[in-house]
């Protein structure tokens, strides 16, 4: 037990690292969610191809400066093609993936199905054109192992810190972004009733695009995070992380961008105790197991006062 | 400044509308009667792009918008208070109220600001409220919400779907009162009312709409006086 105490802060800042970046990837399906009705299927592979993204971007850097480099530019030069190409790609998959099924008025089946069509579709694509091996990402040139500091006996690398700091950032931006500005207020009015926001002359087509462009461009961003974290990408990897990701916006109440936050916090962390206090392989055990609670006992999710409110209409 | 000619709306193969005709003249208070599924909540849904005309033309201040999208006609001008109020529930008063003015983000500075003011002394008791979320309101405050709503836009043609449903008596003459109010202000009003009397008042011109179609108009006071309307709308027999 007392060998488990002494790993225990380490599993935990495992766990932050890991539940921010959940959460960043589950704002993508609570997103469009939130203002479609609709699960993009296709979220973990936008995921996935940020992370390719981010990988070209480093690979052509080291090969342009053979050598370290340091993360305080090279990083935002990661994150930027990534986050701009997997925006691009998800108001691309809108477009022509989802819009024509829901503008058609068809069953929410429809875009649904069309999801997973363009995600496995994106999956072959990128197997195709980058090759079914995986990728290694040279983290180690950008992040040196010997960079880390010591908080009550964890040990915490600056990767760790930087994958916290920047997906805190980015949904304290987004939280502002929705809470505080006239696009915000727009993308929300557009969720509770698209055509009263119509009505108020709020172009509808457009947010619902500047929206799959916003999560989309999280998830990319989440992508080059967990490339870096671990080091290893691979065409299929967008399967697992999207479903953890939606497990998330699920735990925390789909279609609500603080519980979306919340509920990838809670998965990081519980998925980091289950790998300490019992055998690795339960991992994933665990966290479904905690979704099918949270589904059974309060299936709006923790903070999904929102969906309930929207289902009484 | 509002004019429907020979307007036919459908919903799938159903004919709602029928042969529409109505006109709405600058300043005028225009009230829309009818019963229940007579029409009257689609031709305002025609009127904003909501749904498409399958024939006939709407134009507005001269120009045809039959065929715009609905947020291009909203702002040419014409805004809503729509049936059962739809105020964003999980929005404050105050970003309801800012929604409303979401086509005047250009306006100057102080523009704006003045018509929250206009609005808080119409109503008094949103300013009390302008943190709560919409939602939490009560149906009366509700009616108000979406009035307030309507008029940060400064529409010229301000669209009303029956304000007095659901409301109290007492709420029902307030809301009448500022409606007046308003058109008094320079607003036209184009108002869909089940409750004729009260609508009839304050119009200057009725339309009466009977399985999509205009069965009767004329002016408000001669409308009051037809036998028609008095055994339909006014429970007289």
């Amino acid at each position: 037990m007392a060998d488990v105490l002494a790993i225990l802060p380490q599993q935990l800042v495992f766990g932050l690292a890991l539940g921010t970046v959940y959460g960043l990837v589950a704002l993508g399906y609570t997103m469009v969610y939130g203002i479609l009705f609709m699960i993009n299927f296709a979220h973990g592979e936008i995921f996935m191809i940020g992370a390719y993204v981010g990988w070209w971007v480093l690979a052509l850097l080291l090969q342009a400066q053979a050598g370290a480099l340091h993360p305080a530019w090279v990083l935002p030069l990661m994150l930027l093609p990534a986050m701009l190409f997997t925006g691009a790609l998800g108001v691309g998959l809108e477009r022509f993936a989802y819009r024509p099924l829901y503008l058609r008025g068809a069953t929410r089946l429809g875009p649904l199905i069309s999801a997973i069509g363009a995600s496995i579709f994106l999956q072959n694509a990128v197997m195709l054109t980058q090759g079914a091996r995986m990728k290694v990402y040279m983290t180690s040139l950008l992040f040196p192992r010997d960079w880390r500091i010591q908080i009550a006996g964890a040990s915490v690398s600056a990767l760790v810190i930087v994958m916290v700091a920047v997906a805190g950032l980015m949904m304290w931006g987004l939280h502002l972004l929705v809470q505080r500005t006239t696009l915000g207020r727009s993308i929300r009015a557009v969720a509770e009733d698209r055509e009263m926001a119509a009505i108020m002359g709020v172009n509808v087509r457009r947010v619902i695009a500047l929206t799959f462009f916003m999560g989309s461009a999280l998830g990319g961003a989440g992508g080059v995070l967990v490339g870096l974290y671990y080091t290893q990408i691979d065409f299929f990897m967008g399967y697992s992380a999207g479903l953890k990701a939606f497990t998330a916006a699920v735990l925390g109440g789909i279609g609500n961008i603080r519980g979306a936050m919340l509920g990838g916090l809670i998965l990081g962390l519980v998925e980091s105790l289950a790998v300490t206090f019992m055998n690795p392989a339960y991992k994933d055990v665990v966290a479904f197991v905690l979704l099918i609670l949270v589904l059974v006992i309060r299936p709006t999710g923790l903070l999904g006062e929102s969906v309930a409110a929207r289902a009484k209409v | 400044m509002l004019k429907l000619t020979d307007v036919d709306t459908h919903y799938g193969p159903l004919p709602v509308l029928k042969s529409v005709s109505l006109e709405v003249r600058v300043g005028e208070i225009v009230c829309l009667l009818g019963g229940n599924a007579s029409g009257k909540s689609t031709t305002m849904k025609t009127i904003l792009g909501v749904v498409r005309p399958t024939a006939g033309r709407v134009e507005f201040e001269g120009d045809r918008i039959d065929g715009l999208a609905t947020e291009v006609i909203a702002r040419r001008g014409i805004s809503l208070v729509p049936e059962a109020r739809r105020i964003f529930a999980r929005m404050t008063v105050w970003e309801n109220l800012s929604m409303g003015a979401f086509t005047r983000q250009k306006a100057p500075a102080g523009e704006v600001a003045q018509d929250f003011e206009r609005v808080w002394t119409l109503f008094p008791r949103l300013k009390e409220r302008q943190h709560q979320l919409g939602g939490t309101l009560s149906g009366g405050e509700q009616q108000m919400l979406a009035i307030g709503r309507a008029l940060m836009a400064r529409p010229r043609l301000l669209l009303m779907d029956e304000p007095s449903m659901g409301l109290a008596p007492v709420l029902v003459d307030q809301v009448f009162d500022i409606i007046r109010a308003i058109n008094g202000q320079g607003t036209t009003i184009l108002v869909v009312e089940q409750n004729a009397p009260v609508a009839l008042s304050i119009a200057t011109r009725g339309y009466v709409l009977q399985n999509g179609r205009i069965v009767i108009h004329d002016t408000a006071r001669i409308l009051l006086a037809t036998d028609y309307v008095r055994r339909a709308y006014l429970g007289e027999d």
